[in-house]
């Protein structure tokens, strides 16, 4: 299975600022790392599903939704793409792995 | 049985972003159709006008947290309720309580989101480029639930889609809640926003007007004998209805009070009218309002601009008065709004009891002989209507008819 190459650092970074002023109209000056994703970016549970929907062009893989949900800010987002590369290139298989609470998303009735 | 008045109300529509560019135009016989420059990629289609919602932004009016899930039908829906929410001084509590639900149509979601999901899934089959929130925008209950997101709202939800009485049936859907004492206030209404689907879907049926093309301000021409089809429409119109008492304890402005709600169906035919079902709507509403066709002083018409519907329309409410009742259709100024019409007219009839006029049917210049004798208007007249009967028909022979009284506080 082809490896996805490791970016670096500043270029996740800069996707994830493109992606939330393009997606999103935030203010791309406003996005620091420690920015939070809900609060400070007044982002909601759907935007985010956008948001990770965006970066499995990065990643190659579906997220663990609940892993998702753990994610607060901007620099644990751009973690949280590494661990995801990460995951691919170990052969990891998508979606949720352990027992779902609710199974998949959490805001879907 | 409660009753139930109106204590707020609010508008969008080509002739106007509120109720007082509303009441202005319709004064003023200004119409809303214009040419539809959008349109022109699309191939065959012959009507090329449409009464457009113009001059206003609401991406820049909404911030972006309360545009987050809604479509451009759905902008519509929350920019009017937040006029009548304001007129009508409802409070974040009152709001939040439980005892205020909303009735709210269209008569689908969001077309331009349903395009851009569709599409590239359709015809690419493919999920990329697709976003998570485009179903909460064309879902056909999008306006109902994202004003009761919106506001909070914690009663009951009801998003009556049957086209062309969305509309005027949310209104009696939340006029019922309250009569029945299941809910105290409700924002009910019906929202529409023009896409090209739409006037295809009209053409198909050869129910547009296409003659007019070049000179739009001539068209739609209800009752008219050169009429030829109605011109799509867009836009929202919201009441807040609320039990007498209810509105009497908070103290709040009382506007009109709705007296009847008559609904019902023809059981003949998904498209073609019925004289007898409409005239039958209108028996329910006269009759649940113990009023006598001599009590109403203006019927506030549904006037499509088609042929069969004119004629059927016109006769059946001649039929029923027995007498030159003033009537006109405010579909002659902003086109055939759909889903958003029934709330729209509604609307409109409130400000002509406010303002003390009767608005003309414009583009009436020859009567269709073959029409039913009413007292169509023909100029914009002054008059103090103190009771008015709205009617709205769409297919699958639903028929509407609300009689509203005005009241003096």
């Amino acid at each position: 299975m082809a490896q996805i190459p490791i970016p670096p650092r500043e270029e996740v970074l800069r996707r994830i600022v493109e992606i939330l002023s393009d997606s999103f109209e935030i203010d791309a000056s406003k996005i620091k790392p420690e920015s939070t994703l809900y609060e400070e970016l007044d982002l909601d549970s759907i935007d985010a599903i956008d948001i990770f929907t965006q970066l499995r062009e990065v990643t190659g893989r579906r997220p663990d939704p609940a892993e998702a949900r753990n994610v607060r800010t901007v620099s644990e987002l751009v973690d949280f793409v590494f661990a995801e590369i990460a995951k691919t290139n170990a052969g990891v298989p998508e979606g949720p792995m352990g027992p779902p609470p609710g199974g998949g998303s959490n805001i879907v009735s | 049985m409660r009753r139930v008045v109106i204590t707020g109300y609010g508008v969008l529509s080509p002739i106007g972003h509120d109720a007082d560019q509303c009441a202005a135009s319709l004064r003023a016989m200004r119409g809303g159709i214009h040419p539809m420059p959008e349109w022109d990629h699309i191939a065959d289609l012959q009507t090329r006008i449409g009464g457009k919602v113009t001059g206003i932004d609401l991406v820049a009016h909404f911030p972006r947290r309360r545009r987050r899930t809604q479509g451009t039908v759905g902008l519509y829906a929350m920019y009017a309720t937040d006029q009548a929410i304001a007129q009508a001084g409802l409070t974040e509590a009152t709001l939040q309580s439980g005892r205020t639900g909303v009735a709210y149509g269209s008569t689908t979601g969001s077309s331009h989101e349903l395009e851009a999901f569709c599409g590239p899934l359709f015809v690419n089959k493919t999920m990329r480029g697709l976003d998570s929130s485009s179903y909460l925008k064309f879902m056909t209950h999008t306006c109902a639930a994202n004003l009761a997101a919106t506001y909070g709202i914690r009663g009951r939800v009801l998003p009556v889609i049957s086209a062309c009485t969305s509309g005027s049936q949310s209104i009696g859907a939340a006029f019922e809640a309250i009569q029945f004492g299941k809910q105290d206030v409700m924002l009910a209404g019906g929202a529409e926003e023009m896409h090209y689907a739409t006037a295809v879907t009209f053409d198909l049926l050869m129910a547009t007007s296409i003659r007019y093309n070049a000179e739009p301000s001539r068209s739609p021409r209800p009752f008219d004998a050169r009429r030829d089809g109605l011109v799509i429409g867009e836009g929202a119109g919201t009441v807040v209805l609320e039990a007498y008492e209810h509105a009497k304890a908070r103290g709040a402005t009382i506007l009109g009070e709705i007296v009847s709600y008559g609904t019902n169906c023809d059981g003949l035919h998904i498209t073609a009218p019925s004289e007898a079902g409409m005239r039958g709507a209108m028996e329910l509403a006269l009759e649940a309002g113990k009023v006598r066709p001599s009590d109403v002083d203006y019927v506030n018409m549904h006037g499509t601009g088609t042929e069969i519907g004119d004629i059927c329309e016109s006769n059946a409410t001649a039929s029923l008065f027995q007498r030159p009742v003033p009537a006109s259709t405010q579909k002659s100024y902003t086109g055939h709004t759909l889903g958003a019409c029934g709330a729209m007219e509604l609307v409109f009839s409130m400000v002509m009891m406010r303002d003390g006029f009767l608005a003309a049917n414009r583009n009436l210049d020859e009567i269709d002989p073959r029409c039913g004798k009413l007292g169509y208007v023909r100029e914009t007249t002054p008059a103090k209507p103190r009771l008015v009967m709205t009617n709205n028909f769409a297919f699958g022979g639903v028929n509407t008819s609300i009689l509203l009284r005005k009241i003096e506080d």
